[in-house]
């Protein structure tokens, strides 16, 4: 289990991490995301031992691993870039840690044939480099991260370089593979939807510190802060005073925003409320309907039919669900 | 990315490597610098200013001067009237053998001074096969510096061209600009910077230009380096060379000031990376045509000349045979030739090998230096490094000459010519290491580090491997500077110590053994020739994004 406590990190006298605390569990996979500049990068570096932190913990298993260099951590890092060593074939970079580790031989051979396959490229073992698509060279560093079998894998925005399609379909096998090796990984990136598809659990970084830590679920539906919520997308987030000026009130004096989630919304001839269709979207199989209910911004609804722009339709809300925030 | 704690334990180390280029440099560079100055502002112990005096209000010395700027400046606007349009169409345009083509424009470049000042005395000198002697004129000096310098447009503007998106160009003509207006308003102004410096570099190599001017200027036509060899070697007048020198330096260092300024704009500019392939096949009839005409041209540039010297090295009195490359081994009894072309060629040879050593470890040395620490020692070294790139050859050889008999008295040791040699090549072998110690290295020692490679290790496996091959690259750029440096050598060689650019200017200097120094000129030509495709195939196997 790695445990990080009050993390700091000053560039020139800037906070680039200031406080920051995360537990990422045996067998887990966690996501770090958080937009650029946020920090997270540096504290991948903090913890892989590549950059020392001014102030705050890193430990393993409850011992302290500041003063154990980088090479002796037991960490495997992936980089953005990937990093591959541009002199050595695929089988020399996924056997460079086995080396390390004074592993060579048959034993170091099969260990590379076994990763090669676990990341679909067997037989991999003699191309260059130079000679690999971005996608395999994604798998190459991968397979090389993995093969001195590390404790904890670091994985820095790893197919953020890749094209959309491509990048779906490696998420999926990422996620098979660091299941069926039962990885521990903290994952870094800024987008939400890969955060989302291979995360266990989430933590959301903001100028340094982390702001929000849950599984995917909890996050989406119960995020801590209208800044999370926007973060990750969440709809419908209004001001207090809009949502009172409709008749939803606030719970507490506290609150000064709220968001109604898409979902608790019902477009039904028995709803209590009327608003104008002010515009509607087809959504592959549901239509997204933006409803004007005099609140400053649109409310968005989701529709099983169309109902046409400019008419008068009527809804009802389940008050409950409405997540309000006081920050 | 920012902070590299890891490396704060190594600054004991890297400071002791600092000690050998820091102490070479000041010894052998700045030291001598020094003594020209004071050559030329002290006399009999007090200071006088005689000879700029004489400097300045001697004719002479004045019409020098102004031939030397307008000749440069002729040089670079005829040098980017040649080579822009050669940069575009290998930047834009695809057709069959568009690699080596590029890769061959790259020889002139290459070639020794001397080789590239006979081949234009073959071509266009007395005997000339189309029928013209244009010694003596500046249009042969012109037309060398052409031939000499187009590489550097084309590599210098041609590679940034190839970054420039050229959606940029087709956003721009959608906008309603025609071809005209999109040249002006996108594309010349996306390319200034890299045209500046490439014309600031045409114009500081014109500038200090030696082996053609004294070859083909036949001493009718000067430049302040030509001047200064010949006031402090034939008029021993090294005063006035001194002074002559410190102009020289001035201009110089006005010069690769403007570079650098231009150079740092040239990377702070936004970097404009295009998507995917931005070659093409030339599609209409125009632009069929321009590639055709553009490759026509430069074919003709590089091939003539150097067909011509091959040809007429190879032309004997009564048709053709290898008589002139025979008498360079085996010279005829009571013939002209008073130096053995042989024992020039074991020379050269035994010069280079100390001088690719010497530069090969200062340029480690100083390398890892500037790689290695981010303080101002490294700034400070990486300009100081580059200065005698910039500072002309004759100055450096000048400098040897006034300077090293104190306190230790080198002027006689064999090392004295591999050290200027050296000297020369420093920057080439820096210039190879460094972007590759930089670039990918941390990432790449970060990676390693991270599979468990102790420092030491990750330097063995990951920089070694890496470098050395930057290294060998630099190691076969000393070897071919070494072995066609003109300028310097020609302050310092002795009767006993004749290099083959020596021998060559000898030999055409003698009546009746032109045909001699042209094979000679084909023979250090091919030498050099095979060192340069040795490091193109070097830098283009390297695989990944090194």
């Amino acid at each position: 289990m790695l445990r990080v406590t009050d993390l700091t990190v000053c560039f020139d006298g800037v906070p680039a991490l200031d406080g920051a605390n995360l537990t990422v569990a045996d067998g887990s996979v966690h996501a770090l995301m958080g937009p650029s500049g946020s920090g997270k990068s540096t504290m991948l570096r903090v913890i892989a031992g590549l950059e020392r932190p001014d102030a705050g913990e890193v430990a393993w298993n409850g011992a302290s691993v500041l003063a154990v260099p980088a090479h002796e951590r037991g960490f495997g890092l992936m980089f953005q870039d990937y990093a591959l060593f541009p002199h050595r074939s695929v089988a020399g970079n996924v056997a460079f840690g086995l080396r390390m580790q004074g592993l060579g031989g048959a034993a170091a051979e099969q260990r590379v044939a076994e990763l090669l396959d676990l990341v679909g490229l067997p037989g991999y073992e003699d191309r260059s480099i130079g000679t690999l698509s971005g996608g395999e060279q994604q798998r190459v560093a991968l397979a090389r991260t993995l093969a001195p079998r590390p404790r904890l894998v670091l994985l820095d925005e790893p197919i953020g370089a890749l094209d959309r399609s491509l990048r779906e379909r490696l998420l999926d096998e990422m996620r098979e593979i660091f299941t069926k090796v039962d990885a521990t990984a903290l994952y870094v990136t800024h987008d939400r939807d890969e955060a989302f598809a291979i995360a266990d659990r989430i933590a959301v970084i903001k100028d340094g510190k982390i702001v929000a830590d849950d599984d995917p679920i909890g996050l989406w539906h119960r995020p801590p802060s209208a800044w999370v919520a926007r973060f990750i997308g969440l709809e419908n987030l209004f001001p207090s005073a809009a949502l009172d000026q409709v008749g939803l009130a606030h719970p507490s004096p506290a609150h000064t925003s709220g968001i109604v989630p898409p979902e608790s919304i019902v477009l039904t001839p028995t709803g209590d409320r009327t608003a104008t269709v002010a515009a509607v979207h087809f959504r592959g199989g549901t239509y997204r309907v933006e409803l004007d209910i005099g609140a400053g911004q649109p409310l968005v609804a989701w529709s099983p039919t169309a109902p046409s722009p400019g008419s008068t339709v009527r809804f009802s809300i389940a008050a409950d669900r409405i997540i309000w925030f006081t920050a | 990315m920012m902070t590299a704690p890891a490396r704060t334990g190594s600054r004991a180390g890297i400071a002791l490597a600092a000690v050998v280029p820091v102490a070479f440099l000041g010894y052998f560079f700045i030291y001598p610098l020094v003594a020209i100055l004071a050559t030329g502002l002290v006399e009999e112990g007090r200071f006088a200013t005689s000879a700029f005096t004489q400097l300045i209000t001697d004719p002479a010395m004045r019409s020098i001067a102004w031939f030397t700027l307008w000749q440069a400046t002729l040089s670079t606007v005829l040098t980017l009237a040649a080579g822009l349009p050669a940069a575009y169409v290998f930047a834009r345009f695809r057709f069959p053998g568009r690699a080596v083509l590029r890769s061959l424009t790259l020889i002139p470049f290459v070639l020794p001074t001397i080789v590239v000042g006979v081949a234009f005395l073959a071509l266009l000198g007395p005997g000339s096969p189309i029928g013209v002697d244009l010694r003596g004129t500046i249009w042969a000096i012109l037309l060398a510096h052409v031939f000499y310098n187009t590489a550097v447009v084309i590599r210098g503007v041609g590679a940034f061209w190839e970054q420039i998106d050229p959606r940029l160009e087709d956003a721009a003509r959608s906008l309603g600009a025609s071809r005209w207006a999109t040249l002006r308003e996108v594309t010349l102004p996306i390319l200034r910077p890299a045209i500046l410096s490439s014309a600031a570099l045409v114009f500081l190599f014109s500038f200090t230009s030696f082996g053609v001017i004294l070859v083909l200027g036949d001493l009718r036509h000067t430049t302040l380096e030509v001047e200064i060899w010949r006031q402090a070697t034939a008029f021993f007048r090294l005063d006035l060379a001194a002074a002559l020198a410190v102009l020289q330096l001035a201009g110089v260092t006005t010069i690769l000031v403007v570079y650098a300024r231009i150079r740092r704009r040239l990377t702070t500019e936004l970097r404009l990376r295009p998507v995917g392939e931005i070659t093409r096949r030339p599609q209409t009839r125009g632009e069929r045509g321009l590639v055709a005409a553009t490759l026509f041209g430069l074919a003709l540039l590089i091939a003539v000349p150097i067909g011509v010297l091959v040809a007429r090295s190879l032309t004997t009195a009564d048709g053709f045979g290898v008589d002139a490359y025979v008498n360079l081994v085996d010279p005829p009894r009571n013939s002209a030739i008073f130096v053995s072309p042989a024992e020039a060629i074991a020379n050269s040879l035994s010069y280079a090998v100390p001088a690719v050593l010497i530069a090969s470890a200062v340029g480690l040395l100083a390398s890892t230096v500037v790689v290695g620490s981010r303080g101002r020692l490294s700034r400070a070294l990486d300009t100081a490094i580059m200065l005698p790139l910039g500072t002309s050859a004759v100055t450096i050889g000048f400098g040897f000459l006034v300077a090293l008999d104190a306190p230790f008295d080198l002027r006689a040791s064999f090392l004295l010519i591999p050290i200027a040699h050296a000297l020369v090549a420093i920057p080439f072998v820096v210039r190879s290491a460094i972007p590759v110690m930089e670039s990918v290295q941390r990432r790449l020692r970060e990676a390693a580090t991270m599979l468990g490679a102790t420092p030491l290790r990750a330097w063995r496996e990951v920089d070694l491997p890496l470098v050395a091959r930057a290294l060998l690259v630099g190691a076969v750029f000393a070897f071919a500077i070494s072995l066609g440096e003109f300028g310097a050598t020609s302050f310092i060689v002795r009767p006993d110590t004749t290099t083959i650019p020596i021998a060559i200017f000898r030999l055409l200097g003698r009546p009746g053994t032109f045909s001699e120094a042209m094979a000679m000129a084909v023979v250090l030509m091919a030498v050099t020739a095979v060192a340069a495709i040795t490091i193109e195939s070097l830098r283009g196997s390297r695989s990944g994004g090194v």
